[in-house]
């Protein structure tokens, strides 16, 4: 059967790893390409980079990084962040991308995620969606959650679905980088409302918080970030907790 | 012995030659079909539509050259759409012939019962034993990203089957068990998938 998969996400600045709170406050958490080796070596599932300024001169830096990485982490890699056309997507992908995640010009560049999709197949398009709570709604924002879009989650889900989208990668600003869990909730939400397989991110402070993501919910993987770069917790360590929980986890 | 990685304008070769090199294995890739004359190996990658894939096939001449390199009796890997292609027959977005090297066709994953695409990790149980199989764990997962599912006209013909709510082949060959089609990823499925790469590569010609 379908295992649950273990996506750490690494954030760029800069060509640097950093990781803040709420998009917000960034730290410095060292180089991208060692973190990939050692992920590597710890048999991860996948592995998602996301640019969080996208400038044109940060770009170039990120093919760089996916160049290094896929010549030695055999497994799926994903890169986020400021892909706005098909040629961006076209040269991430010869550069050793598997997958991109598209967030904010999914919201104004309809013909993009269709282009793209009938070109590279719809299993490379993620539409990546941020979120905050606001009043018992959940809001989508993006620009990195500067910019707060008009559209419903609801409708932004069934209107990727049906131009193209081959999986969602979700995130709460609120729980980003908080440590304290992810929002089921809105897990739930999403997931009834796709038919398409989820990525959840935003919250993971400890492998309960996995576990209880997994069994609560429907979710085909959960990305993390801190949970990894503060503290002794390792994928392998997370890998052997859910495993005792009986979750389904990759065999190696 | 070198390993030729099919380039026909569907998707990105350079996670397989990647792969080869990680392993030391001679590799090069197929631009045109007199690239066939150097080569004992023949992988045929790619993702996307399988229309689209047996146009650009047929529009640079591969069709031939794989029937013709095929006949020699030689080794040909294809993975995902490329192991889809050695159909018979697809069905993605419309109906068209495929490469016709195993019986059977391609079909889209029934939607109403799970999620699609089928992404992500998963494992393979033994139909018929293949040395493509030779010191690869077989309770470890590989890597699947697909929606379609190739469905063999005949079990002799399966490697091995995934389970996604329903079985499906996952590796499949032809009768004279020299051409394998692989529906997961080797390339991006870590040391185990790694491992049947060197596998094909020590195939013999």
């Amino acid at each position: 059967m379908l295992k649950q998969r273990l996506i750490p996400t690494l954030l760029l600045r800069n060509g640097r790893m950093v990781k803040g709170k709420q998009f917000d406050n960034y730290r410095d958490t060292g180089d991208p390409v060692s973190a990939a080796r050692i992920y590597n070596a710890q048999y991860v599932d996948e592995l998602a980079f996301i640019d969080i300024d996208a400038t044109n001169e940060s770009r170039a830096t990120n093919k760089e990084i996916i160049l290094k990485v896929s010549k030695e982490c055999f497994m799926p890699l994903t890169i986020g962040g400021g892909i706005n056309s098909v040629d961006t997507i076209r040269e991430l992908l010869l550069v050793g991308a598997d997958k991109v995640i598209i967030n904010t010009a999914a919201y104004t560049d309809e013909n993009l995620i269709k282009e793209s999709s009938e070109m590279f197949g719809k299993q490379c398009i993620i539409i990546g969606i941020d979120v905050k709570l606001e009043e018992n709604q959940y809001v989508l924002y993006k620009n990195s959650g500067r910019i707060r879009c008009d559209i419903s989650l609801k409708d932004h889900l069934k209107k990727m679905e049906s131009i193209g989208a081959g999986e969602f990668f979700i995130n709460n600003i609120s729980q980003d980088g908080m440590m304290d869990g992810y929002d089921i909730d809105l897990i739930n939400l999403v997931n009834n409302n796709t038919r398409l397989p989820v990525i959840a991110c935003g919250g993971a402070g400890n492998f309960k918080h996995l576990a209880d993501a997994y069994t609560q919910t429907v979710v085909s993987g959960l990305a993390m970030a801190s949970i990894f770069h503060f503290g002794d917790n390792n994928p392998i360590r997370a890998r052997a907790f859910l495993k005792n929980n009986k979750i389904q986890i990759k065999e190696i | 012995m070198m390993v030729g990685v099919l380039d026909y304008g569907m998707g990105n070769l350079s996670s397989v030659t990647n792969a080869l090199e990680y392993l030391g294995v001679e590799n090069c890739i197929i631009h045109n079909t007199s690239d066939f004359n150097i080569i004992s190996h023949l992988i045929i990658p790619g993702v996307g539509s399988f229309a689209k894939a047996m146009e650009n096939l047929n529009d640079r001449g591969f069709v031939d050259a794989i029937t013709s390199f095929n006949s020699k009796g030689l080794p040909i890997l294809g993975i995902c759409l490329g192991m889809q292609l050695l159909a018979e027959k697809g069905t993605e977005p419309y109906e068209c012939a495929g490469l016709g090297l195993i019986k059977g066709s391609v079909e889209i994953f029934p939607e109403n019962s799970v999620r699609v695409p089928h992404v992500g990790w998963n494992g393979i149980k033994l139909v018929n034993d293949h040395p493509i199989l030779e010191d690869v764990k077989q309770t470890a997962d590989f890597y699947f990203v697909h929606s379609y599912q190739f469905r063999v006209a005949s079990n002799n013909n399966i490697i091995s089957t995934t389970d996604y709510g329903f079985e499906f082949p996952s590796i499949v060959m032809n009768d004279d068990r020299n051409v394998i089609g692989i529906q997961f990823h080797p390339e991006k499925s870590q040391k185990q998938g790694l491992q049947i790469l060197t596998n094909f590569s020590k195939t013999n010609a």
